[in-house]
């Protein structure tokens, strides 16, 4: 925002501006720049201001002025390039904004979005804590099972497998006796 | 007696494997967890700010090294020891003091209720955290559109969230009013979390202690760079820090000392005993315990250093905004230019003006505004988090961000100590069985966390503030204090110290030295005896009195002092005596029986034997 000085030229802008809000009032249409006085300015730019009506003997209600001022008020500062806290218009009070309430409030979806996953996850602990718990009470059974599996099951020692070393292939050595004959026969 | 290898293991509660830690660090950063909660953040540094800055840290010291380290190494011995919860741990140790860890067991559960409630109120502010502009930043309008509501404008925004939108506060704490439905389904998903983190225990909050035990330091880090860098930081911190040393002539700082390392390293609630039950059973539990009670402290000091940045930073734009208003008044009424004053020429400005005329500099509103009274505004506890921080946080560049962060690490720092609140009940309750084998812990939990959380709804009444306060002075401090007290008398005489002295040298690999026997068997008893009688007179020397919200106080904004009605001073004192009356009631309860059985059995062994299995 550009700094500006206040001078004749932007007083002339300023009764401009009220003189475009009072003709946008029903009945005054015909205001002109002229019919707007401004008098005791200030150093910090503060003044007083009245509209005179197209007879110039009389001056308009304070009220009616402060309506019209109050409908152009946006217009008004951004002539300006002020805001309603800088262009203070004594006993005009600014028009609140509205509140800008969201159809959902926020806090709600940021709730909705924990509480899914706080339950997701609990869900998931308390599946795999049932799955760990079927598999703890299956493992005993499960043990007796195998036992019988394991004559089936060819096992490999050092990469040969210990099935050519039983009595199908390869030739009995006589040096070890069996145990039948070892013992004398009852 | 013949000198064994090593004691005699007592048998775990159930026969099954005890449950282990994963890895050392897990059962560190739970106790360092547990033992750092809110407490750190919100009352150390008021504490030290209103007993005279740096002179605080003189009693400090002292009662961390007579008080909080002896007590502290004692839990955790005694529950790597006897590896078991508190009211298992109690009754192994003699069979008249079961009743000191059904104590704890009923202390923890009360403080376990209103500490989640704090939980909720971080977790709702914590929500409404995520949009810009802040909704505790402005006044919202009244029901016409013409103006702002009333009982916003006459205290202040974040006021008004904190008490209206937050609480909805009644003016009494007779008025109960409906539960608040926006705190009751922030309260469930507060006891969601919990039971999330602690289903299967040790195994589940190992996991989650990483992040609930670390992230606050990290962001404590990242609010301490951040609060250096803004302007007044460095007065906040010497306000603080500059040492007073007239107050150590107050025995009420020595009492605050006393009482803020005790409550701030969480003894006597049973929790530590129950962490220390699952180590192995030779672990250097001496070392642990000093260098946790050590990390406690020094996570105060880096807590305050980081809130009082922030803090300064907020007295010296207040303290700004405060000069700008005289400005603006001084501006308006001699019609000076704007920007002529600024607020280094403020005085010279006002000077001058006075010199000619005074009159009319007399006739302005004009505030008194000096930093120091801006820097006195301290505030402790949930006045600390919801008023004056939230309101240091608004002007933030980048307001949301730093919200989050904070409610964010308020939240996991609540929840760590939650873990703590929770294993000192369920460990207990898995020791003593009281669910029959074959139900899963899950359930279990899932038990213990539903009966506290519909137990807590009383809570979310509109009253619920006033309860909190009051469950916080009166349910936690006498009791723990007594507890502690029976605690060290219970180890160092009854138990024999000697024989506890045998069992470190056993877990350690070296026997405790002069200064532990000295602390343990005179100093710490005699510290907690004089703490409690302090606090009994300090309570009793006023009529406990609570402050009120009310909008019609003709002083509002200031809070109205109200007296207890009687139905409230009785619960005040039933909540103050009950848990600590499971001691006598069990050791009366105990020799009875034992009366009852020499009458009924011929006197043949007369010696006792106590559970642990050794002979005398």
């Amino acid at each position: 925002m550009d700094k500006y000085a206040w001078d004749a030229n932007e007083e002339y802008l300023f009764k401009a501006m009220v003189a475009f809000s009072m003709r946008k009032v029903p009945n005054r249409e015909t205001t002109e720049i002229s019919h707007v006085l401004l008098c005791n300015v200030t150093q910090r730019v503060s003044f007083w201001f009245v509209v005179t009506d197209p007879s110039r003997n009389h001056t308009l209600p304070a009220v009616e002025v402060q309506s019209a001022i109050r409908m152009n008020r946006n217009r008004i500062n951004n002539a300006f390039f002020l805001n309603d806290q800088t262009l203070e218009f004594l006993r005009i009070p600014s028009t609140l904004a509205p509140p800008t309430d969201p159809s959902v409030p926020i806090w709600i979806i940021i709730f909705g979005v924990i509480f899914c996953i706080v339950l997701v996850a609990t869900m998931l602990l308390i599946i795999s804590g049932i799955r760990q718990h079927r598999r703890k009470n299956k493992g005993p059974s499960e043990m007796e099972d195998s036992e019988d599996k394991c004559e089936n099951v060819i096992t490999i020692e050092n990469g040969i497998p210990c099935d050519p070393l039983d009595m199908k292939g390869g030739h009995i050595n006589d040096a070890f006796v069996t145990e039948d004959e070892r013992l004398t026969p009852l | 007696m013949a000198r064994t290898p090593g004691p005699d293991q007592p048998v775990d509660g159930g026969g099954e494997e005890r449950p282990a830690w994963d890895n050392k660090l897990q059962y560190l950063l739970s106790c360092v967890g547990f033992a750092v909660g809110l407490g750190n953040l919100w009352r150390f540094p008021y504490l030290c700010q209103t007993h005279g800055g740096g002179a605080f840290l003189i009693p400090y010291i002292i009662a961390l090294a007579f008080e909080g380290i002896p007590l502290f190494h004692i839990e955790l011995a005694v529950g790597q020891r006897l590896r078991r919860g508190s009211v298992g741990a109690w009754t192994a140790i003699s069979p008249y003091l079961g009743g000191m860890g059904l104590g704890c067991f009923t202390v923890s559960f009360l403080v376990s209720l209103y500490y989640n409630t704090v939980l909720t109120w971080v977790l709702w502010y914590l929500l409404n955290s995520f949009q810009h502009p802040l909704p505790w930043s402005a006044c919202p309008l009244d029901l016409n559109r013409t103006g702002l509501v009333q009982e916003c404008r006459d205290s202040s925004p974040v006021s008004y969230f904190w008490y209206r939108r937050t609480l909805n506060v009644s003016a009494d704490i007779g008025d109960s009013g409906p539960v608040q439905w926006r705190l009751l389904v922030c309260l469930a998903v507060s006891w969601a979390v919990v039971y999330l983190c602690v289903i299967r225990g040790i195994e589940t909050t190992g996991k989650a202690i990483y992040f609930t035990a670390l992230f606050p330091y990290l962001v404590l880090t990242v609010f301490l760079v951040r609060g250096l860098t803004l302007p007044g930081a460095m007065q906040g911190l010497t306000y603080l820090f500059t040492p007073d040393l007239r107050v150590l002539q107050n025995p009420r700082v020595w009492l605050d000392a006393a009482t803020q390392i005790f409550f701030s390293l969480s003894l006597a609630l049973g929790g530590h005993i129950a962490f220390a039950s699952y180590n192995p059973p030779r672990n250097n539990c001496r070392r642990d315990a000093v260098s946790i009670a050590l990390v406690n402290s020094m996570t105060s000091l880096y807590a305050s250093i980081a809130v009082f940045s922030v803090l300064g930073f907020k007295a010296a734009s207040d303290h700004g905004r405060c000069l700008d208003r005289n400005i603006l008044h001084l501006i308006n009424a001699f019609d000076l230019p704007e920007q002529s004053v600024s607020r280094d020429t403020y005085t010279v400005a006002l000077a001058r003006l006075n010199a000619s005329q005074p009159a009319q500099v007399a006739g302005l509103p004009l505030e008194a505004c000096r930093l120091e009274d801006f820097l006195d505004k301290s505030a402790s506890g949930t006045g600390l988090a919801f008023i004056v921080f939230t309101e240091a946080v608004l002007h933030m560049p980048g307001a949301p961000v730093w919200a989050v962060l904070f409610f964010g690490m308020l939240f996991s720092l609540g929840l760590s100590s939650m873990f703590g609140n929770m294993e000192s009940i369920i460990t207990p309750l898995l020791d003593l069985g009281v669910m029959p084998r074959r139900v899963p812990k899950e359930v279990l939990t899932g038990l213990a966390c539903l009966l506290c959380f519909f137990t807590a709804t009383c809570f979310t009444l509109r009253s619920g503030s006033y309860w909190l306060e009051i469950f916080d002075q009166y349910a936690a401090a006498l009791n723990l204090i007594l507890l502690a007290f029976f605690e060290v008398v219970g180890v160092a005489y009854v138990y024999g110290m000697k024989r506890f002295c045998d069992d470190i040298a056993w877990m350690t690999g070296r026997r405790p030295g002069f200064y532990w026997r000295a602390t343990w068997k005179v100093v710490s008893p005699l510290l907690l005896l004089t703490i409690f009688l302090a606090y009994v007179a300090l309570l009793a020397s006023s009529p406990p009195h609570y402050k009120a919200w009310n909008p019609r106080y003709e002083r509002f904004p200031l809070r109205q002092e109200k007296p207890y009605p009687g139905w409230v001073l009785a619960a005040c004192v039933l909540l103050s005596f009950l848990p600590t009356l499971w001691v006598p009631v069990v050791a009366l309860g105990q020799l009875l029986a034992r009366c009852r059985q020499k009458t009924r059995d011929p006197p043949q062994d007369r010696c006792p034997k106590p559970r642990g299995g050794r002979a005398c």
